[in-house]
């Protein structure tokens, strides 16, 4: 009888569990599911009608967002933006942290902790000074010059997170390649770099993240609209289109699901690196 | 003496040698170095200079001491802002806090679909927080067309039997900034959980077994086992919920397009429009310093806070 009894608890308690969880992971879902489903809809029923899925599926919200909103020019940046900053990232910061754990020069230490200081200290206004020196290189509404200032925002985590994997790893490969009369930069290409493998799978995922959702610089450094990334793209459409919610929305779904389909393939990864930098550190 | 000659030139080669293998081994470090100096130093050692001088963006600078600083003390849209990203961080501590604290308990343990419930969880936090505040900017939305609710959120309650609760949730002052908080809330519990359930899955499983077999009910494990091993994780997420919260704007801009400004202002969207709106790059310098300061020593008070919660 009190088995019994324990067993009931038992199940209510996880179907308890189960609500909750349930409940949160929908109203992590539908505003996702109404943006789809908006995007599939005309100006005049995205008003009337009232049905979860719409009666008729408008697939032309997405080749007008594509083409009259400009986004096709929007994605393309976006696209170039996150490949060029993440590649350069990745190649600059491993050259500096394969320098830093394996190497040695005077000042090494101050110019590492100089990098450890970036990351701990918060700069939230730094976009002026940032703006006024772009506009005094001239590499302001460039691409170049956001590139580069989007490098230098990935730049210390990375350096930091490839530094600690570096410290980790075992030196005896790159003895025998030394051995074999490698140099330094082919110890870094062919030992370093191909073992930091895992590494870099979390450096890539957290700064395409980063790129692709960045929107102040863009907003300071990009003024012209051909030079523009996804998300200032769609503040821009929002406030000149303000009344167009179909063709935003599809917007809004073409700037989300590629975002959403990285995460999905690599959420191990993103998983791993979080909780592992934020439990040890 | 030949001797101490050839010593000498054996020296100066050495020497030469490892200059040069120094020299080598910095280089690796110079591209980053070089990008960290002019996109980092230099422009934060110039936020410092512009906040002591008066300066529209073009032509002659003018040298004005602390005076944006003693503009900054008066300036009540400045504290008021701060107040309100204070509000929103405050929000944000306690209920996407707890909230990811209650899914992540429910989450560390056996329990089907777990999987799905983490990947779930934290897709709000991939997503921009322009694609964030417009889709939640379309859901709120407070018009209506044939006698009908546009927002989705006015329609349910409509629909739903509860017409008196339907309202202008983004552009009634009472509301806005506490309707912000709410979905800075929806977008940043996963991390939070995220993280918190991998602290406790740290945890040994056999600390659990050995306070039931002392007769700990499950309130008395939780404050006396789980409460304790999660403080430095609990102190982590504390401060990454602070800094970025404190620091939240995009999510603003996309919500409210410029109404309400002095209602939902945080001070980076002060730091922005002194820069943009009024030309006043000191005072714009001014601000940022200040906030910055306010920042570090926030997170500064937190880490010894956790210090201490680590030594007890």
């Amino acid at each position: 009888m009190k088995a019994n009894r324990y067993v009931l608890w038992g199940m209510t308690k996880s179907t308890l569990i189960h609500v909750f969880l349930m409940s949160v992971a929908l109203t992590c879902l539908f505003p996702l599911f109404w943006m789809i489903r908006c995007a599939f809809m005309t100006n005049e029923t995205v008003f009337i009608d009232q049905g979860l899925i719409p009666h008729d599926l408008n697939f032309g919200n997405f080749a007008l967002a594509w083409t009259k909103g400009n986004f096709a020019v929007y994605f393309f940046n976006s696209v170039i933006y996150t490949v060029c900053v993440v590649a350069g990232i990745v190649l600059i910061a491993s050259l500096a942290a394969f320098s830093f754990s394996r190497l040695k020069f005077p000042g090494k230490n101050i110019i590492f902790y100089m990098f450890v200081a970036a990351m701990m200290i918060p700069l939230p206004g730094s976009f002026v000074a940032l703006f006024v020196m772009m506009n005094k290189l001239h590499l302001v509404n460039t691409r170049f010059g956001y590139i580069l200032c989007m490098i230098n925002v990935g730049l210390s985590m990375s350096i930091l997170l490839l530094k600690t994997f570096f410290d980790r790893m075992p030196h005896d490969l790159e003895d025998a390649a030394r051995i074999d009369g490698c140099s330094k930069i082919g110890i870094w290409w062919n030992v370093a770099l191909p073992l930091a493998r895992p590494a870099i799978a979390v450096i890539v995922i957290f700064n395409s993240l980063n790129v692709w959702n960045e929107y102040i610089l863009a907003f300071l450094l990009l003024g012209d609209s051909k030079l523009m990334p996804l998300q200032r793209g769609l503040m821009v459409f929002q406030g000149a289109n303000s009344t167009d919610y179909p063709v935003l929305m599809a917007g809004l779904t073409m700037a989300a699901i590629p975002i959403i389909v990285v995460y999905l393939l690599m959420q191990k990864h993103i998983v791993k690196g979080l909780s592992s930098g934020a439990v040890v550190g | 003496m030949p001797h101490s000659a050839t010593l000498r030139v054996h020296s100066k080669v050495k020497a030469a040698a490892i200059f040069k293998d120094n020299l080598q081994n910095f280089l690796f470090v110079l591209p980053a170095f070089a990008i960290f100096c002019i996109f980092y130093v230099y422009p934060f050692l110039n936020m410092i200079f512009l906040s002591f001088h008066e300066w529209r963006g073009i032509g002659p600078m003018h040298f004005t001491g602390l005076r944006n600083y003693q503009e900054l003390l008066t300036d009540s849209l400045w504290w008021d802002s701060m107040w309100h990203a204070g509000y929103i961080t405050l929000i944000a501590l306690i209920f996407q806090n707890a909230l990811a604290f209650a899914l992540a308990l429910a989450c560390d343990r056996e329990i089907r679909m777990k999987r799905f419930y983490r990947v779930v969880f934290f897709i709000p936090p991939v997503l921009s927080e322009v694609v964030v505040g417009l889709i939640w900017n379309w859901i709120l939305n407070p018009e209506m067309q044939n006698g009908r609710h546009i927002g989705l959120l006015n329609h349910l309650l409509y629909i739903s039997g509860f017409p008196q609760l339907v309202h202008n949730w983004l552009g009634d002052p009472q509301t806005a900034l506490t309707t912000i908080a709410i979905v800075n809330s929806w977008k940043g519990f996963g991390w939070g959980f995220i993280i918190l359930l991998a602290g406790l899955q740290t945890i040994d499983r056999q600390l659990y077994e050995s306070a039931m077999i002392d007769g700990a009910n499950s309130w008395k494990t939780f404050t006396k086992v789980v409460i304790p091993m999660m403080l430095p994780v609990i102190l982590v997420v504390v401060i990454l919920t602070i800094l970025g919260c404190m620091q939240v704007f995009v999510l603003i801009l996309s919500m409210v397009n410029e109404g309400l400004v002095n209602h939902t202002d945080v001070p980076v969207l002060r730091i922005l429009s002194a820069m943009s709106a009024t030309n006043r790059f000191g005072y714009a310098c001014a601000e940022a310093v200040n906030f910055g300061a306010i920042l570090v020593c926030i997170s500064f008070i937190t880490k010894k806070l956790s210090d201490r919660a680590k030594q007890v």
